[in-house]
């Protein structure tokens, strides 16, 4: 008997979400009417993302946050983001250990995800995982991706409040602070603050807060939490300091501001991901493409021509000449 | 130890030897791919004095019992007594543990080594859910002080030492051993032997942890504190490299992991102000033995060095007795083959000379059907007598250090030494022990090691004899000893009525004053006795401590 | 499509702290190319089952060194196939004597690797008996 995974995934079945997010993971056609009939029952669950480097304790914050939700009886998806290797696209997925208390409770789904080297983009795929999370009913859903480059600011943007976590010791502050952390940060958590230089890395986070903001003039100043997760120090103060942001969103009408930017950023991505995957299969296919890069290694053609070439091909009417 | 002249002479005459005997051998048969010891030391076709040029005698080498202590501990070593012949058992009821003890000591054996199941390892009683199906089967049910009077019936603990592999829990099983040895009318100041009660490799590779590390290294110092006022013999800790080498370190990486655990171990005694010569006398080590005789020699002889060195002048220390490593020594459990295996008698008995050879104070051989099972009564009585021929019939015991002077043995020596204080280096510029361990570079670096050792099996570069090479089929093994899991039900139902059987009110006081005593910073060990003798379980007391300390959420890091 | 990649989780179940095999093919198992959940230590058979149904393993690799296999191996087999996973190749580990072999396989778990198995047998078993979903 098939398994009706919409109706299943809006009871929550765990089986129906997992076997969704592994149809998004590998883009099987099977995941796209199943996305299109969830979406109608999405954008109920307050989505958070918690990034930073490795070894910052990202797995440990996300455990005592949900630890705490679920102390206030509110249920968690969690989709953890670990790298593949460039090398043998295998991956080591090491996030499900520090949730290790959670494991038996139906209220909390997590589920550990590669990047994989989509070529569609992370955050595409991220997206949809939290879609269904969000469908099969989760009050909160954590987005838990390693390091601060452009995929991961892109992943943060699904993110309703995202907060970047540092600790002392690992030098790359201020590198991470211009690499466009300021503008995704809601909160900063600065862990392992029982480690020396804790104090210090503190100040300067601060600092360059107050900084950035007397510049924008923003109306939400990132505030600056001090945990030690391991020993679950600060995790109240976190929680908090989320659910100052949630209101502080839901009070001015931006929560809604953020998720109509959401929607917009999200559409115009899915057409350009759906019509780069359309023209790449097909110009795969028959090898076409290797064809090209010969001519345009021969000078017999250019990249410019083929492009105009490629796209009048299948979208004649798109041309404005 | 040679003349500059001497050495020149030597450095010619090899340099002459490789270019014109060495290579013409060379140029007709090439050498084998794999020139290292087992753990990957690269090794020479020849040593002689030249590669030793530095070794100063008397400082390097000296004498035994004497600083630092490379040729032995003891002035005469095997000359005078053998080293205690301890091998490790335990499986099932304590009953039928106690059936075995009695049978090795019949057999000659000389100290007895506890295994406890994994239960009571984990501080768990018999009938807690993570208990289902571990009952009775790595080593024996203990729950309670009666479960450890059945333990030692009949074993007079004022005449034999107990060495016990119990860490996170270990001042809970101390209680109840102490608490029998007292029932049976022996004074503290004659009951000897060893608890583990190292958590510290626990976290790092054993996985039997329970608390955090902070109030798991509080423990740890109660029992080393309250033993040295109490039971002035015993051993307090038995630092273990066992495991670290088990889960697939070299072997100087083995030495040098097991010395920054001592080093913490120290630092955190040294912080609660006992002083250093009341403690370091009574600090033991544990370590492996694996069949690359000459490396496994050097290893030790180089641990004795470094140690000495490290409580002279970092702890200075001034009792020549907190210098000395002094060690268990059990042969190695993942060097053994499922495949043909009879031929870990042989690995054994290679084993076995290496650690005699390289100056033990104990020693546990393993069983040949240990890659099968539990070790079933032949196998452990042949892993008893390997010992016994060593000691009696092979010529190591009849003079101190016979290895001493080996060029080959001397470099190697060095070379381990020097790897283990580079390690030490790293480690104190982390910050130390603790937080190598929380950041996960220990840990790193051992998988590591297991993962080349792995891949150069994989590959055949190494042999391995009967795994991937000389293979034959052969039958199953049958006559294997199982535990019967109606240990657990049975275990279970006693459990019920001991707690029904006993005082509640005491019992409950008892609790209750070990909870207020563990929120302070008073020594839990006087009111942990009282608990387990008003019946406390080996559960119910580490769940008072989970409540007060949390329990340790392992990080676990794969490299 | 996207190419698919073979999820398995590597679990130890029971208080086993032996994992220096469950590290080791954690990491083996990457580096041919498969996405690895290791789980850790002290695993109930249920906890197991959770992660295989949360992550939609293809694989359970199950490993145990103090002869608990006979009890919690099979209890992963009936947990799996009562939340309708009867299609995960189950496989195991660790110290387990060759004439348990059989009636372990009977209860469904598809192989037994015993000490000294190359990794490569194994890494080859699990590519040539995943079952696509």
């Amino acid at each position: 008997m098939d398994i009706d995974y919409v109706a299943e995934i809006l009871e929550g079945s765990p089986l129906a979400m997992a076997r969704v997010m592994t149809w998004l993971e590998n883009e099987d056609e099977r995941a796209r009417s199943c996305m299109e009939k969830i979406y109608p029952h999405t954008g109920n669950a307050y989505v958070l993302g918690i990034t930073g480097s490795p070894g910052t304790g990202k797995s440990t914050l996300t455990d005592g946050v949900t630890w705490q939700l679920r102390n206030k009886e509110l249920t968690v998806g969690i989709v953890a983001v670990d790298p593949s290797s460039p090398f043998t696209g295998g991956a080591l997925l090491g996030d499900r250990i520090r949730m290790t208390r959670h494991s038996a409770d139906p209220g909390v789904f997590m589920r550990s995800m590669a990047t994989r080297g989509y070529l569609g983009g992370l955050a595409q795929f991220t997206r949809g995982a939290v879609k269904v999370l969000d469908a099969g009913g989760k009050d909160f859903v954590i987005i838990e991706t390693v390091g601060v480059g452009q995929d991961e600011v892109d992943v943060m943007r699904v993110a309703d409040t995202t907060c970047v976590v540092l600790v002392p010791g690992l030098g790359d502050v201020i590198q991470s602070m211009k690499a466009g952390i300021m503008e995704i940060a809601d909160i900063y958590v600065i862990n392992k603050y029982d480690r020396p230089g804790a104090d210090q890395l503190f100040a300067e986070v601060q600092f360059r807060v107050d900084q950035d903001s007397s510049i924008k003039d923003r109306s939400w100043v990132p505030p600056v939490i001090a945990t030690v997760a391991v020993e679950g120090k600060g995790e109240d103060d976190f929680l908090e300091a989320i659910t100052a942001h949630r209101t502080y969103l839901e009070q001015s009408g931006k929560l809604l501001e953020k998720r109509r930017n959401r929607i917009h950023e999200e559409t115009l991505q899915m057409i350009h991901h759906e019509l780069f995957r359309i023209i790449r299969e097909r110009l795969t296919k028959d090898s076409r493409i290797e064809q090209m890069v010969e001519e345009i290694m021969n000078h017999k053609l250019n990249p410019y021509n083929v492009v105009e070439k490629v796209v009048d091909e299948w979208l004649p009417a798109s041309r404005l000449k | 130890m040679f003349s500059e002249k001497d050495l020149e002479k030597i450095k010619a005459g090899k340099k002459k030897w490789s270019e014109v005997t060495l290579a013409k051998t060379l140029s007709k048969a090439p050498e084998k791919k794999v020139k290292t010891t087992w753990s990957g030391i690269p090794v020479e076709t020849l040593y002689t004095p030249a590669e030793i040029a530095g070794l100063d005698y008397e400082s390097k080498l000296g004498y035994p019992g004497e600083y630092p202590y490379t040729r032995g501990v003891q002035p005469n070593m095997f000359r005078g007594r053998f080293w205690t012949m301890r091998q490790y058992a335990g499986f099932g009821s304590a009953k039928e543990t106690n059936a075995r003890y009695r049978y090795l000591l019949g057999q000659g054996q000389t100290g007895l080594s506890v295994a406890f199941h994994l239960p009571t390892q984990a501080g768990y009683d018999s009938d807690h859910p993570l208990s289902m199906g571990e009952v009775g089967k790595v080593g024996a049910a203990i729950d309670h002080i009666g479960d450890m009077r059945i333990l030692f019936d009949q074993i007079p603990l004022d005449k034999v030492t107990t060495s016990m592999t119990v860490n996170a829990a270990a001042t809970v099983l101390l209680a109840m051993y102490l608490s029998v040895a007292s029932e049976q009318g022996a004074s503290w100041d004659k009951v000897g032997g060893t608890i583990q009660n190292d958590v510290l490799k626990e976290i790092i590779c054993r996985g039997q942890y329970i608390y955090p590390p902070k109030p798991t290294m509080r423990l740890t110092v109660d029992l080393i504190e309250f033993c040295q006022k109490n039971v002035p013999t015993w051993n307090t800790i038995s630092i273990s490299g066992y495991h670290i080498r088990e889960s697939g370190s070299t072997a100087a990486q083995e030495i040098a992991f097991t010395i920054a655990d001592g080093i913490a171990y120290a630092e955190a005694c040294a912080a609660r102000g006992i002083p250093v010569d009341s403690f370091a006398p009574r600090l033991s080590f544990f370590f492996n033995a694996f069949t690359d005789v000459l490396e496994e020699v050097a290893k030790f002889r180089a641990a004795r060095r470094v140690w000495a060195k490290i409580m002279k002048d970092r702890f200075k220390a001034k009792d020549p007795r907190s210098m000395m490593l002094r060690y268990h020594v059990q042969t190695g459990g993942v060097t053994l083959t499922a495949q043909q295996p009879l031929n870990n008698i042989v690995r054994v008995a290679l084993q076995t000379l290496a650690t005699v050879l390289g100056g033990n104070q104990s020693l546990h051989t393993n069983s040949y059907d240990e890659a099968l099972c539990l070790p079933t009564q032949g196998a452990v009585t042949v892993a008893l007598r390997t010992q016994q021929i060593v000691a009696e019939e092979s010529g190591a015991c009849v003079t101190v250090d016979p290895l001493a002077g080996s060029y080959y043995v001397e470099y190697l020596t060095d070379k381990i030494e020097a790897e283990v204080e580079d390690y030490i280096k790293k480690i104190d510029a982390m910050g130390g022990t603790l937080t190598a361990i929380e950041q996960g570079y220990i840990q790193k670096e051992i998988q590591n090691s297991a993962y080349l050792f792995q891949k150069s099996i994989d590959s055949g570069e190494r042999a391995y004899v009967g795994v991937n090479k000389y293979i034959m089929e052969e039958p199953p093994v049958t006559d294997l000893l199982r535990v019967d899991m109606k240990v657990g039900e049975e275990k279970a139902a006693e459990l019920k009525q001991w707690r029904a059987k006993r005082d509640k009110a005491a019992w409950q006081k008892a609790l209750d004053k070990l909870r207020e005593v563990s929120k302070t910073d008073a020594n839990v060990m006087p009111t942990v006795i009282e608990a387990v003798k008003a019946g406390a379980t080996v559960g119910e007391v580490c769940d008072v401590w989970r409540e007060i300390f949390g329990q340790y959420r392992p990080k676990e890091f794969i490299s | 499509m996207a190419e698919k990649k073979i999820k398995i989780i590597v679990a130890k179940p029971g208080l086993d702290g032996h994992d220096r095999g469950a590290k080791l093919l954690s990491r083996i198992f990457a580096e041919a190319g498969m996405e690895v959940v290791y789980t850790g230590l002290r695993q109930t058979p249920e906890m197991i089952v959770e992660a295989a149904l949360q992550e939609d393993a293809d694989v359970v690799g199950l490993s145990s060194l103090s002869g608990v296999h006979n009890y919690f191996f099979p209890k992963v087999v009936e947990l799996l196939k009562a939340k309708k996973l009867g299609n995960v190749l189950v496989v195991g580990g660790g110290i387990i004597p060759l004439e348990d072999i059989p009636t372990l396989k009977k209860l469904g778990i598809a192989e037994i690797f015993g000490p000294g198995t190359s990794t490569d047998t194994i890494v080859g078993f699990i590519k040539a008996n995943v079952k696509s979903k």
